[in-house]
């Protein structure tokens, strides 16, 4: 199943939740989403007989210059197909469902998204870093972090 | 050395060996030297090989030990991150003296490949702990480890034990 | 022989309590810097808590401050027992972005090393695993056996570990002559060496008293936790990117994939999860006997590449299958020579996840061997 026809039968379920559908090569094409009914959306990703889609690949947090934006890579074991959402925030205020109660794969992908991007997940059991010592300050991969002079009395540059 | 060929000699001279109580202390320090079993990333990987039946570590009188508190020294394999860096510290004071440190690697030399934008990388296990010996290499070989291992076995049997004040007193002022 | 079953906790009139237990990061058989957080009822573990960061080397970080070239050494570092599938699996969502096709040869060259860089991988993984259980012996043959396939891969790149060999469109150096001999002479080894651990170790009495009905992990758990690998298969789940999604040139060898069946034990245990590697390795056989045997000597090693590798905007997702799963890399291209962000979906890292479900309610010394039937490399845990 292609990503339109996806595209097509969530706008009918979700309407204006369903935000933008891009695809232009050599981009992977991808659903636009909004974030406030994330959940509802990947439950019925996953549990609908047409998608089953019941293999997160991967979770990946983005900054995108004035916003923060969340990617989602999906596969279905039975029927073989693919597909790419993505969520934006504002940078001031970076809240994401989580779907960690749908794919227990998303329980660290999530940590390690607010550790790395400081995107917040409202639901998740155990938000807490899981890469950086857990008394790190800041966000390393957004595109303005400044890495501290010293930590716990090691030069870090 | 004098007490070694005397060793291979043993029946001239009628059975005894002379020399001196440093040089002894010395020998069995240095040929003997038990390993804190120590492996942090890539380089570990190098030092199992050469743990294996090709390159044959143990010829060299050392054995893993698993404690620090039964460890002669610690070879630092891989790159110390600054989570990690306490930990050395601490796995550090609780050994025993005398105590030596081979740091191997680039990654515990200096920071290797991750000098530049590493912001959680330890530029070098030096800067926590003092080192005696540095291996190179990215990982290095397994023959530079062996290496690095005979510059250690030198350095100890060069060590002074008895009247170390005025040793090294006498070689500060000769430098 | 009585057989291991999850034991049901029951509290007995003495007062007792749980106490927390750390498996620190130095220890001799985490496979790397891994700590576990344990809390154990007398003997039997009830809670794990995995702490890691120890090696976070901020390699996503890395690259964007690099070009793609440069970006090369540092994905060799994060899966660094198996670095050739690491590199091939960017070059090949490299050469999709750009819609680069590479010559035969190259084609051919990649899978010999991939598969030759696979039954390494196996063989440090069972070697370790047999370790774990208290057998040295297995250790000793693999890492010989290992040294043969090591020096292959060093006359071609010039390292023994990290071999920076694969680009953007080929390779960085050309084949030798008598590199078809020696290949076939690691088959011949390996072949030999997997007939004698059958015996040594896999049918051992007490390995397989150790390992069977041992950390059994249900096939829709391990799908729901993103498991893949030999960790999914081990569970009955018959899936391999090399089958169900081909790439480059593997839709044109003749190869299974093993499957844990429960010959021994319940499917989903530890001694599942090792025997389909055992068997991985013979089948990575057969590829590069078919491979060696099909492939052109000449010819050149690297396509038409522009010098200065520019992709137009956009974004690719690759996976491909190391030994260890299913690695993934999210590459996000804005027109420059420098990425604007590479995410690398660790393997490791998501099969680690699954060690506080399947481990609760066996023996402390269970959980050091479930944690080396996964096998982990903490490079890919923390990047």
């Amino acid at each position: 199943m292609g990503t339109n026809d996806i595209f097509d039968i969530l706008k009918t379920e979700f309407g204006d939740y369903i935000l933008e559908y891009k695809d232009q090569q050599p981009v992977d094409p991808y659903i636009l989403v909004n974030p406030d009914q994330l959940f509802d959306i990947c439950h019925t990703l996953r549990d609908k007989e047409e998608f089953q889609f019941d293999y997160l690949m991967s979770l990946s947090g983005m900054d995108l210059g004035e916003k923060l934006g969340v990617v989602y890579h999906l596969y279905s074991m039975n029927h073989k197909h693919k597909v790419v959402l993505k969520v934006s925030v504002p940078k001031e205020d970076p809240k994401v469902p989580s779907v960690e109660r749908i794919w227990r794969s998303a329980d660290w992908h999530e940590r390690e998204a607010y550790d790395l991007m400081g995107i917040h997940f409202e639901g998740h059991h155990n938000l807490i870093r899981i890469l950086c010592p857990y008394d790190w300050e800041g966000h390393p991969l957004r595109k303005d972090y400044q890495a501290p002079e010293f930590y716990h009395g090691m030069e870090v540059s | 050395m004098g007490l070694l060929n005397r060793l291979d000699n043993p029946y001239e001279g009628g059975g005894i060996v002379l020399g001196t109580v440093e040089d002894l202390l010395n020998w069995g320090r240095s040929k003997s030297n038990w390993y804190l079993h120590f492996g942090l990333a890539c380089c570990a990987i190098e030092f199992m090989a050469m743990n294996a039946s090709h390159f044959d570590f143990m010829r060299f009188g050392t054995i893993p030990r698993t404690s620090p508190r039964q460890a002669d020294f610690i070879m630092v394999t891989g790159t110390v991150t600054l989570k990690m860096a306490e930990r050395i510290k601490i796995l550090y004071e609780q050994m025993a003296e005398p105590k030596y440190v081979i740091s191997v690697g680039s990654c515990s030399n200096c920071g290797g490949p991750y000098w530049e934008h590493g912001y959680h990388v330890l530029k070098g296990v030096d800067k926590i702990i003092p080192v005696d010996v540095y291996i190179p290499g990215c990982p290095p070989r397994p023959e530079a480890f062996e290496e690095g291992m005979i510059q250690l076995q030198k350095k100890i049997s060069q060590q002074a034990i008895f009247n170390k004040r005025k040793k090294l007193a006498a070689e500060d002022k000769n430098q | 022989m009585s057989e291991k079953k999850r034991i049901e906790l029951e509290y007995s009139q003495l007062d007792s309590e749980r106490m927390r237990i750390n498996v620190g990061p130095q220890h001799p058989s985490t496979h790397g810097v891994l700590r576990l957080e344990v809390e154990v009822d007398g003997e039997i573990v009830t809670e794990v808590v995995p702490h890691m960061g120890y090696l976070h080397r901020s390699f996503e970080k890395y690259c964007e401050q690099l070009t793609y070239l440069q970006v090369i050494p540092y994905i060799d570092r994060m899966d660094y027992i198996a670095a050739i599938n690491n590199e091939w699996t960017y070059v090949l969502g490299m050469e999709k972005l750009l819609g680069i096709k590479v010559p035969e040869k190259v084609e051919y060259m990649r899978v010999i090393m991939a598969e030759l860089n696979r039954i390494a991988n196996h063989q440090i993984a069972v070697a370790t695993f047999g370790l774990d259980a208290g057998a040295f012996t297995p250790f000793l043959f693999f890492f010989r056996d290992r040294e043969l396939i090591i020096w292959i891969l060093e006359k071609l790149s010039g390292a023994r570990l990290l071999y920076n060999y694969l680009r953007v469109g080929g390779l960085a150096a050309d084949v030798y002559p008598g590199f078809k001999e020696d290949c076939l002479n690691v088959v011949k080894q390996v072949r030999k060496t997997n007939a004698e651990i059958m015996d040594l170790l896999i049918n051992n009495k007490i390995f397989i008293q150790r390992s069977a009905n041992v950390g059994i992990l249900p096939a829709d758990v391990a799908i729901n936790y993103g498991c893949s690998g030999p960790v999914l298969r081990g569970s009955g789940v018959k899936y391999d990117l090399r089958k169900d999604e081909p790439y480059s040139i593997y839709d044109r060898f003749d190869f299974d994939i093993p499957v844990g069946k429960g010959e021994v034990g319940v499917i989903g245990d530890c001694w599942n999860r090792n025997i389909v590697r055992v068997y991985e390795m013979e089948e990575s056989c057969r590829i590069i006997e078919q491979a060696v045997a099909q492939m052109p000597m000449e010819g050149d090693v690297k396509a038409m590449v522009p010098k200065k590798i520019k992709p137009p905007v956009g974004e690719v997702y690759f996976r491909a299958e190391n030994p260890k799963g299913d690695l993934g890399f999210y590459i996000v291209s804005n027109g420059t020579d420098k990425p604007e962000r590479i995410k690398a979906r660790g393997t490791s890292f998501v099969n680690l996840s699954v060690l506080p479900e399947i481990s609760q309610g066996y023996m402390f010394a269970d959980l050091i061997l479930i944690l080396g039937s996964i096998d982990i490399v903490l490079g890919e845990v923390d990047r």
